[in-house]
């Protein structure tokens, strides 16, 4: 009797750990995963379109409520909750820390091209064959398509791209007396040192901080860096004799000062574009209607080509960024949550819509046909077609590239390797190789078997 | 059931209220409610703070593999740390930011407490309020603000050197990041150190004063003998917080890295390492052991300064 007040105590004690353990959500992981390996049929795909569902769908893309209210308007029943929880890092972070909790994670999220394999990796994306995907496949783009497939299965479906090309200020090479966009990569470097000689202006910015846009040139060379078989297998060339090429190339310039190698989106490199430091920039199909945002004032003194090329080859280019939109394997809803990504980057309105009011560059062959969309002038560069451009562009990127299934490590060691030596226009190949190093390590310290 | 069962406690509520004293029903009552006073607290204090650390504590024991999965590992996790350049490198960067900065900031923040407390300069409380304000600035907006000023092609920095006909330093780059760095900590914590110092001087006796004026000391005299070695016990309070503070720096390194991406690379501060490691490799359980060993880099470090003082005191004495 006389110990009731400690009692009390534990008992408080107890009823907290309680609260605690529920609040912490320690129940162990689980939810219900919906892995189907059998095809769907028409009447499950018409019962679950009518009946009453309320989908989440993770994406950084503005506006894209629009798209939704078309989905919503064809199919009544579907409820689309759309949630932006960060644009690219930050996105996949939350991504992974609600697929590691067990619950939380959306229905149908973003995903860029190259970080769908680093989700399979941890079966968290849902197979979409049986629920029809393979028939989209003649749709789109080919070398898109191949990024959303893997092993006979299919991922997410396409929704933006990035073919690589070269905007360029045609005052800039006018006033150095270049007065065609450099066709070769020769003449990408004559060019370059007449630029600087004439101008002071260097020819464009490698940025130190960039993988994407070094990934892209090197796709351009045929360069094939990552290779994953799906399982336990990952391929690391980084440093190929191929890539050393592309590399030294670029190292050449840097270090003549010809081309800067300043990071990019950072504030410096903004007021860079816009204040005539660099002539050109090599860049994605999404780049030009940024820089109309970006670099305002210099508007009509831009112009788009094509990459330079490597002569006796057939043309080529490469892709930087670029998204999809993929069904996790925690949803409940796996057919409205396929439907879902599926309208949205295959209605025609819907991509029309993408296209040309979100200025999302198209992965649906048809939409990349669409005169509404080839055919417009754009006034910032000089009234040319920048769409017809990038769209006949699109059509050289090399089909096969493929990714590790970690990319956000590779990237981040870009920056710390390759970064460092483009930032003190040092040595790209001990670069490459730094990168290389890197990347094996933490292969196999993932439990990889890593493939030199 | 129910009858057998409520004449029973009735009878013992009896038997209790008649064996015990008044005066212990009273204390049973004011113990509940000082429990159900503290409740609030530490059901805040274990849900957010002890479970995390136990649950961060069992998952440094382990090592996770995007292929293999979760499995025990022991000690591997912090032996690893033990040779991991990154860490070290981080700890050592901390460690310098620490014996240049603090002192600084410390010996700031101490003259400006003195001078308000002396009660010789103009417009105190105006004063006061303008060397504490640079705290009151949330962390995250003083370093964009800061990286704004630092920034070479555009900051109002690099602007003036260049309108005197100097060379614009590049505040952002590899050999200035870290007295950047300090910069901004020191311009955001010494009204915060002035301010603990300053509650410290004004609580001690004024009799003191008046003995010291009797037997004709100084003003600097006053300061070094009796104000200082009043308010050691604050200054080593400050001292112990800008030790804790320092090696925990986060958002300094996390939002310059998006204007200095080479320079500040993901060890640049063991715990922007912590946070790296976490959510760009993926490795949690890495991540927890260096969490805690640098909780144990702190501890040893604070109980270190600690002691040395509390020697030193004791030797004065």
């Amino acid at each position: 009797m006389r110990k009731k007040a400690p009692r009390t105590a534990v008992a408080l004690g107890t009823g907290l750990l309680a609260v605690a353990l529920v609040l912490t959500g320690c129940t162990g992981g689980g939810g219900g995963t919906a892995d189907n390996t059998k095809p769907v049929s028409q009447s499950d795909i018409d019962k679950a379109m009518k009946t009453p569902t309320t989908l989440t769908f993770w994406t950084w893309v503005p506006d894209i409520k629009n798209e939704v209210a078309l989905f919503e308007k064809k199919y009544p029943a579907i409820k689309v909750k759309v949630e932006n929880v960060g644009q690219g890092a930050p996105h996949y972070q939350k991504l992974r820390t609600a697929l590691k909790a067990g619950k939380g994670a959306p229905d149908v999220a973003q995903i860029e091209f190259q970080y769908i394999s680093s989700f399979t990796v941890t079966d968290s994306l849902l197979n979409l064959t049986p629920y029809g995907a393979n028939d989209l496949g003649d749709q789109y783009v080919p070398w898109v398509w191949n990024q959303v497939k893997q092993n006979n299965g299919v991922y997410a479906v396409p929704q933006d791209s990035g073919p690589m090309g070269n905007l360029y200020r045609k005052d800039i090479l006018d006033k150095a007396g270049v007065t065609t966009p450099p066709t070769t990569w020769d003449q990408y470097a004559t060019d370059a040192a007449t630029v600087k000689e004439k101008t002071g202006v260097y020819m464009s910015n490698l940025a130190s901080s960039q993988a994407g846009q070094m990934l892209g040139l090197l796709w351009q060379a045929g360069v094939k860096p990552f290779g994953y078989d799906g399982k336990k297998g990952v391929t690391v060339d980084v440093n190929s004799a191929e890539a050393k090429k592309v590399a030294s190339y670029w190292q050449d310039l840097i270090q003549k000062g010809y081309v800067s190698t300043d990071p990019d989106f950072t504030d410096s490199w903004y007021q860079g574009l816009a204040n005539g430091k660099y002539a050109g920039w090599l860049t994605a199909a999404w780049a030009p209607v940024f820089l109309q945002g970006t670099a305002a004032k210099t508007s009509g003194l831009w112009r788009a080509a094509e990459l330079p090329q490597t002569p006796g080859t057939k043309p080529a280019s490469g892709n930087w960024g670029g998204s999809s939109d993929a069904v996790l394997k925690t949803t409940k809803n796996p057919i409205a949550a396929y439907e879902l990504a599926k309208f949205i980057n295959n209605d025609p309105e819907s991509t029309l819509m993408f296209a040309n009011k979100q200025f999302l560059f198209p992965t649906l062959n048809s939409t990349l046909k669409d005169p509404a969309f080839v055919d417009q002038k754009a006034e910032f560069y000089g009234g040319q077609e920048v769409n017809k451009l990038f769209a006949n562009i699109s059509t050289t990127v090399d089909t096969k590239f493929d990714w590790l299934p970690y990319m956000d490590y590779a990237y981040s060691s870009y920056t710390e390797t390759m970064g460092k030596a483009l930032a003190a226009k040092g040595d790209l190949s001990a670069g490459l190789d730094a990168w290389q190093k890197a990347l094996v390590s933490y292969g196999t310290q993932q439990g990889f078997s890593v493939n030199k | 059931m129910t009858q057998s069962v409520a004449p029973g406690r009735v009878r013992t509520r009896e038997h209790a209220e008649k064996q015990r004293p008044r005066r212990n029903a009273n204390q049973r009552r004011l113990n509940i409610a000082a429990y159900l006073f503290v409740a609030p607290f530490m059901i805040v204090f274990i849900v957010m703070l002890l479970l995390p650390l136990f649950y961060s504590g069992y998952l440094s024991l382990f090592t996770t593999q995007l292929i293999g999965g979760q499995t025990f590992a022991g000690f591997a996790n912090y032996v690893r740390a033990f040779t991991d350049p990154d860490f070290l490198a981080g700890v050592g960067r901390m460690a310098l930011f620490l014996v240049i900065q603090v002192p600084i900031m410390l010996a700031l923040s101490l003259f400006f407490a003195l001078a308000l407390d002396s009660g010789r300069v103009r417009g105190s409380v105006a004063l006061r309020l303008l060397i504490f304000l640079p705290f009151a600035v949330p962390g995250v907006v003083a370093t964009l603000m800061w990286g704004y000023l630092y920034g070479n092609d555009f900051g109002p920095i690099a602007q003036l050197f260049r309108a005197v006909g100097l060379g614009a330093p590049d505040l952002l780059s590899d050999q200035n990041m870290l007295g950047s760095m300090m910069n901004i900590v020191t311009w955001a914590f010494v009204g915060y150190n002035m301010i603990i110092m300053y509650a410290a001087l004004r609580s001690i006796p004024t009799e003191l004063f008046e003995a010291a004026e009797i037997d004709g000391a100084s003003q600097w005299r006053v300061a070094w003998s009796i104000k200082i070695p009043g308010i050691r016990p604050a200054i080593i309070l400050t001292v112990i917080f800008s030790i804790i503070g320092t090696f925990q720096l986060f958002n300094e390194p996390s939002l310059l890295h998006a204007l200095a991406p080479n320079v500040i690379d993901n060890g640049y501060t063991p715990n922007y390492y912590a946070y790296n490691l976490a959510f760009t490799n993926q490795d949690v359980n890495y991540a927890a052991a260096i969490a805690f060993l640098l909780g144990l880099v702190i501890a040893v470090v604070s109980y270190v300064v600690q002691l040395s003082t509390q020697r030193k005191a004791a030797r004065n004495d």
